[in-house]
């Protein structure tokens, strides 16, 4: 073959160029959740993504209609069931603020403990899963352990473990045992030795650094039009945190930073989540000492005097009158809500996390929506994975941390 | 806080004057009540104007109040200033038969699903929207089911038999 024949020239449009029409998902190991994405491919890469939602769709905004505001703890845990608490205390927060209700201080550095545990469980989860994408397993299984004992906290706490229905309007339905202490404490010092060796493992990993720098970037001003929050709008370097901007359940007390990254891209939301897991340790540990600082009769107190609201203690309704008039109305959801229109956030696990409700003085909402932060930027998926591998799309979607629950309400 | 209440609300009244309906403060957030069809004016009003800033889409949501006659559906936007880290409600009444007002998408890219939800479940039309489809429930639903008209199934029904699920 001599060198001028190395071209083989063919007429023009005697290949027709064709691309592969690719569903990803509903259901795929790579999706870690219900949403299916059909993708344009043009080879490997990706010339074009819809995203379709909704296959887990419960109607909660209507069953929240008719039921009284104590029910409506248990819609909140499907949510984000990853960190279902944290979606529990914003609701009782959201309530508490409607009626007025004020939270002694432990009750409110007690909440902070069980949201940062939460908030910690909720990233050791994504971040893990982002090192099962990228091809290491071990990272996943091996920092699972700690979110079982925060499991147990919570179990210790409340009773159950995924879908958590913890506290209760007001403050908590009983006082933190001793063994939850003792699980806070034995997490407290384990859990920072088993997160610096995750963190050996791939923060300076030259296999995870090329899958995920510069991978999966969104840059600041995209990130607010889509109106991403959390983690997500902090790699692109916006240092936006409900926990700091409007501080709730006693934030203001606490000794905090808001970590940022740079590129938006899927190393920086990586890298940030891993910064606020040590900052949420930060912060139960600085809550821990305060609630431990109480002592004598205050250290007995976890609900705030609410008695319209909060169930009285068992006892009582045996021997006294109000104790039962109240046990009767709030079980019974008989106990008139206030009108008004409250909108109220907190800093949920992927973002700001809203609940916008409306009464009009019946025993049930009017009108309850949930400001879902998965919602609102998964939108920007389809955006950001044009041109870009399928591979990398794959580590973009558990980079982004999308729960299926909380997208689809 | 250098941007309070009171400038937010001077500023729109001057420069809307009567379009804007209504102001109320309830839980330490201000919300003006805009006419339907300025929505689009004053949320650009907002996001343009310097001094104003509110650059932040956080939510977008439908009510439906069956006992308002001639505005029984209400499209509510909470924009959000990051920088003051001031927010505001926004109010827009639209009648039952003609739930029409102006998208959001051209400003807040982040608006295209929160209308596409809010079209689903209340079916408002977001006249300009680029993809006014439904989002979480199927294609093929021909009613709009937060509206205040279907209502949650009799909790006491006994009349239906499923073997599976039974209740």
């Amino acid at each position: 073959m001599t060198s001028e024949q190395v071209n083989i020239n063919l007429p023009e449009g005697s290949i027709e160029k064709k691309t592969t029409r690719l569903n990803l998902g509903p259901t795929h190991p790579a999706t870690h959740g219900v949403f299916q994405n059909i993708l344009e491919m043009d080879g490997e890469r990706i010339i074009k993504a819809e995203s379709t939602v909704g296959y887990i769709h419960r109607a909660f905004e209507k069953i929240a209609e008719r039921r009284p505001l104590y029910q409506i703890t248990t819609l909140t845990d499907r949510l984000n069931y990853c960190s279902a608490p944290l979606n529990n205390m914003g609701w009782h927060l959201t309530c508490e603020k409607l009626l007025g209700v004020k939270t002694p201080k432990r009750v409110d550095y007690l909440r902070v403990i069980i949201m940062e545990l939460s908030r910690i469980s909720d990233h050791l989860i994504c971040n893990s899963i982002v090192g099962v994408d990228t091809g290491a397993y071990t990272g996943f299984l091996y920092v699972m352990q700690y979110r079982e004992l925060i499991y147990e906290i919570y179990e210790e706490v409340c009773g159950s473990r995924l879908t958590t229905n913890m506290g209760r309007i007001g403050g908590f339905e009983r006082n933190f045992s001793e063994t939850a202490f003792r699980k806070i404490e034995k997490f407290l010092e384990e859990f920072p030795g088993v997160w610096n060796e995750f963190e050996n493992l791939f923060n300076r990993n030259r296999i995870f650094i090329e899958r995920t720098v510069g991978t999966g970037a969104i840059s600041a001003e995209r990130a607010l039009n889509y109106g991403f929050t959390g983690p997500n709008l902090r790699a692109a370097g916006v240092d936006y945190d409900v926990r700091v901007h409007s501080p709730y359940s006693s934030y203001e007390d606490f000794d905090f930073i808001i970590p940022v990254g740079k590129t938006g891209d899927n190393y920086d939301r990586f890298m940030v989540r891993n910064e606020e897991i040590w900052q949420s340790l930060s912060i139960v540990k600085q809550a821990y000492q305060k609630v431990q600082a109480f002592k004598g009769t205050e250290a007995d107190v976890y609900h705030a005097d609410a008695p319209e609201y909060y169930l009285p203690e068992k006892a009582d309704v045996y021997t006294k009158m109000e104790a039962l008039i109240y046990h009767f109305k709030i079980v019974m959801g008989e106990t008139d809500i206030p009108a008004g229109e409250v909108y109220n956030s907190i800093e949920g696990g992927n973002g700001e996390l809203g609940f916008y409700l409306i009464t009009d003085g019946g025993r049930s909402p009017f009108r309850l929506h949930f400001r879902r932060p998965c919602f609102i930027y998964y939108q920007a998926y389809a955006e950001i994975i044009k041109d870009t591998m399928l591979s990398d799309a794959v580590v973009t979607l558990s980079s982004l941390n999308l729960i299926a629950g909380e997208m689809d309400a | 806080m250098s941007l309070s209440h009171e400038t937010i609300k001077e500023k729109l009244n001057s420069q809307f004057g009567e379009k804007i309906l209504h102001w109320e403060e309830s839980y330490g957030m201000l919300a003006a009540t805009v006419q339907h069809d300025h929505n689009l004016k004053v949320l650009s009003f907002l996001n343009d104007e310097p001094s104003l800033g509110f650059q932040f889409l956080t939510d977008l949501t439908g009510v439906h109040y069956p006992d308002r006659k001639g505005e029984e559906l209400a499209v509510v936007y909470h924009v959000h200033n990051l920088k003051e880290n001031v927010r505001l409600r926004l109010k827009v009444f639209v009648p039952i038969e003609k739930p029409d007002v102006y998208t959001a998408t051209g400003l807040f890219s982040g608006a295209n699903w929160m209308e596409r939800e809010t079209f689903d479940f209340y079916g408002i039309n977001f006249i300009g929207h680029p993809d006014l489809r439904r989002v979480l429930n199927v294609d093929e639903m021909d009613y709009f089911p937060l509206r205040k008209e279907y209502p949650l199934e009799d909790q006491t029904r006994i009349d239906k038999d499923d073997e599976m699920f039974g209740r």
